[in-house]
């Protein structure tokens, strides 16, 4: 099967070590994790974490599953690049000298999308945010003018399609055991339990 | 050993000033804990401090390894159906557990363990006898959870019992440090977990799927059912017997599964697996719907995938989402506690005998036993066969007994030929085949169902594996029986460097000790075995006693186990012998 990204959303309890037990569910297979993040969510004292991977549908809808059975973990999300509104952000720290010398920076934020956060004699940070082409697109750029540092974040993503888990998480919390547990709805209908 | 010198009331009264160990103790009571498998030292010794006053409660037995306790309470959890719970210290006593905790995650035994931690102060300064213990044994329990608090005590202990055996059981690990242990805090008293919110620990069972997948049954022509641990687990064994009995379906077990059933049930026809019978595992491939309880595919049970029953239509009832279509593609999933969608898919369907199909099993079950059975249990030539041992304790324990094994070829033939009679008489590391397991699992399994016989059935390898549990039973004198079936050799290993490494026998071939006079320096009784004459008189001696007794019997020593699937060959590329190989 081919290898595709895939950006999984992961709420869990805030528990010290848990990014040690979602980070095992991936090393003990051999899979590399492309980007991490951890975050809180919209949801009071449940965190969210942000991986991506790039891996076969297969293997992640397992991995999936795998990870939810993980008592801290509430529910995963999975999602192919289309379903997800995702961003990252890069720093760039360039001499400010080259730049202006050869080229008006207004003009380079404009064409980049890129904000100035820092300029001072000696260098100037940029700022991009956006997808991995228009922050490399600016990398390659800046390499020319003497690019001293570089650094890009973790990638965040919002799930176009899903209202986020808030409803489902208060329906867990609510200590009813007698109560049809939600993520349960979706067994009965095999693909959606992966991309819903 | 009940000697306790302060009579205390059963259960600590709430809203006191007590300390953490207190609160421990008070919670493995609240539990209904009976025995505890432990072994102290400088972290846990709060703990076992607060036990002294509670020792005619709670019956302590002291493990000469820490292994050895982690493998004693799976054997009590294994026989009993209750939480096996441990208690070591920090450092090396928590990583001697490793190994059983691995080996109750893969064969999803419920266990329980305490671990003592240095003081919350110290931790992560590599103080005397810390270990991340935590990070160390993640990836092989179902939740494990530090403590620096007292008043997370019970709230946390609650947890690891609910978690321990709710839905998919499995081990929990809890490490306590020890200004925890020794804090002084106004205890609220213990009450039970039911629920943790992030945790679903069984599927809500929804009568959708019941209804298609006893559609197919009915539809099915050659249907086939395999069965594994999980109905043992689930406490369904009735529910199990009720839908075969209606069902008319050949049933075969899993080496987890085997005695959920009685063995010699008329639907039953054998063992699945690499060293299994011909029948259940060339059918596999026949059958046009296979249907799977409770069990998890494993490579050892399926072969090649890819030569997997790829012509039947499968149904998999299973609790945990996370097997269904994880190694076989499923037709119609049944998620679930068995215990909940057995009797309803009994409902279903349709009342059946398959008399035919299941003649097609019983003539490949005949050409095995020409080719295989008959000679294994009654050889013609002098030498004894670790077969003819199990048939000889069959007719003597009429079935009754636990057999409990270890790990090789022994296991394979006393899993192969043991009669059970009543569920839970098998006792064996499945999933992750652990040499060792057999000696603490089996003293284990005695305190769990002190009424019944157990045997432990191991090689002359595995036996030097733990075998300083044999202090254990002299000490808390358990009585477990222990047959060591000795072939000079690490057989199973011996047997693949035969049939695949040109019979090149690299480090296979291992000494042993007099097994009988170790016995009795542990005043164990023993006899050594050497000639057919007299097999069954010793093995009845052995029974009769009252005490623990071992028997060491030589058997040939390049016996081989068959049938066999090779690895990476399919379940009908099985052999019934070299010749074929
Ligand atoms: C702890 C551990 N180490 C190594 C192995 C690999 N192994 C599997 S079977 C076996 C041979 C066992 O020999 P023995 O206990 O004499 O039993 P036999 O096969 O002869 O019945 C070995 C070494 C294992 N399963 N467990």
């Amino acid at each position: 099967m081919s290898k595709q990204e895939f950006t999984l959303s992961i709420y869990t309890e805030n528990h010290v070590g848990l990014i040690n037990k979602i980070a095992t569910m991936f090393t003990r297979r051999k899979i590399s994790i492309h980007s991490l993040n951890t975050s809180p969510s919209e949801i009071d004292n449940i965190y969210r974490f942000t991986l991506v991977v790039i891996e076969s549908a297969e293997v992640v809808q397992n991995l999936v599953k795998q990870i939810e059975k993980l008592v801290d973990v509430f529910k995963v999300f999975c999602n192919t690049n289309d379903e997800i509104i995702w961003q990252q952000m890069a720093l760039y720290k360039v001499p400010t000298q080259t730049i202006m010398k050869d080229i008006k920076v207004e003009r380079v934020l404009r064409e980049f999308g890129a904000k100035a956060v820092v300029i001072r004699e000696d260098y100037t940070i940029f700022e991009v945010t956006g997808q991995d082409d228009e922050i490399n697109k600016f990398l390659n750029f800046l390499h020319n003018y003497n690019l001293k540092e570089f650094v890009k974040s973790a990638r965040i993503a919002i799930i176009r399609a899903n209202e986020g888990v808030h409803k489902k998480v208060i329906e867990m919390d609510a200590n009813d055991p007698t109560k049809d547990p939600i993520n349960n709805e979706f067994l009965s209908k095999k693909t959606m339990v992966f991309n819903y | 050993m009940n000697s306790a010198q302060t009579i205390v009331p059963k259960k600590v009264s709430a809203n006191i000033q007590t300390n953490g160990s207190v609160a421990v103790i008070d919670a493995l009571m609240s539990e209904n804990v009976t025995t505890v498998f432990g072994y102290p030292g400088g972290a846990i010794m709060p703990i076992y401090d607060a036990l002294y006053d509670y020792i005619d409660k709670i019956n302590h037995i002291l493990v000469r390894h820490e292994q050895g306790a982690i493998h004693a309470a799976q054997g009590f959890a294994r026989s009993s159906g209750e939480v096996g719970v441990v208690f070591a210290t920090s450092g090396p006593g928590a990583t001697n557990l490793v190994t059983g905790l691995a080996d109750a995650q893969i064969d999803s035994t419920p266990v329980v363990c305490i671990t003592g931690q240095v003081f919350a102060h110290l931790l992560g300064t590599d103080a005397f006898q810390e270990t991340d213990v935590i990070n160390i044994t993640s990836p092989v329990t179902k939740w494990n959870y530090q403590v620096t608090d007292a008043n997370e005590i019970s709230d946390v202990l609650a947890k690891a019992f609910y978690i321990a055996k709710s839905g998919r059981p499995g081990p929990v690990l809890i490490d306590i440090t020890k200004n925890a242990q020794l804090q002084m805090f106004d205890y609220k008293g213990y009450s039970p977990c039911i629920h943790v919110r992030s945790y679903r620990p069984k599927p809500i069972v929804r009568e959708t799927y019941i209804y298609e997948a006893a559609q197919l049954i009915n539809s099915a022509k050659k249907p086939f059912v395999i069965f594994g641990q999980g109905v043992i687990l689930g406490k369904a064994e009735q529910e199990f017997l009720d839908f075969l009995e209606k069902s008319g379906i050949p049933a075969a077990w899993t080496i987890m599964g085997m005695s959920a059933v009685p063995t010699d049930h008329p639907l039953c026809v054998g063992m699945l697996g690499m060293h299994g019978n011909l029948a259940p595992n060339y059918m596999t491939n026949q059958c046009d719907v296979l249907i799977a309880i409770g069990m998890r595919f494993d490579d050892r049970v399926t072969g090649r995938l890819d030569k997997y029953a790829k012509q039947a239509k499968v149904i998999h009832l299973d609790i945990d989402p996370a097997e269904i279509d994880k190694n076989v593609k499923t037709t119609v999933a049944v998620w679930g506690d068995c215990k909940e969608t057995l009797p309803l898919l009994t409902k279903h369907i349709e009342k059946r005998t398959h008399k035919a199909w299941l003649e097609e099993f019983r003539k490949l079950n005949q050409k095995e036993q020409d080719k295989i059975i008959t000679t294994e249990l009654n050889p013609a030539t002098d030498e004894l066969t670790m077969g003819e041992v199990i048939k000889l304790l069959n007719e003597l324990t009429n079935g009754e007994a636990i057999t409990v094994t270890d790990v090789g070829q022994h296991q394979m033939v006393a899993c192969r030929y043991s009669h059970q009679k009543n569920t839970r008489s098998n006792i064996t590391s499945g999933g992750l085949g652990t040499m060792g397991f057999a000696i603490p699992a089996a003293i284990g399994a005695k305190f769990g169902a002190p009424h019944r016989e157990v045997i432990a059935i191991m090689g002359d390898g595995g036996a030097q594996m733990n075998i300083q549990e044999l202090g254990t039973i002299m000490q808390f004198k358990p009585n477990v029986k222990i047959v060591i079936l000795n072939n000079q050799f690490l057989g199973m290993v011996r047997q693949w460097q035969e049939l695949f490494h040109e019979k090149r026998y690299s480090f296979t071939d291992i000494t042993s000790p007099d097994f009988v006079m170790l016995a009795q320096a542990y005043g164990i009784n023993g006899k050594k075995v050497t000639q057919r004459s007299n097999l069954k008189d010793t093995l009845n001696e052995m029974l009769q006693s009252n005490e623990s007794y071992l028997v060491e019997v030589m058997v040939g020593k390049q016996d081989n186990v068959f049938p066999m699937v090779p690895q990476g060959k399919g379940v009908a590329e099985i052999v019934l012998g070299v010749d074929e190989l």
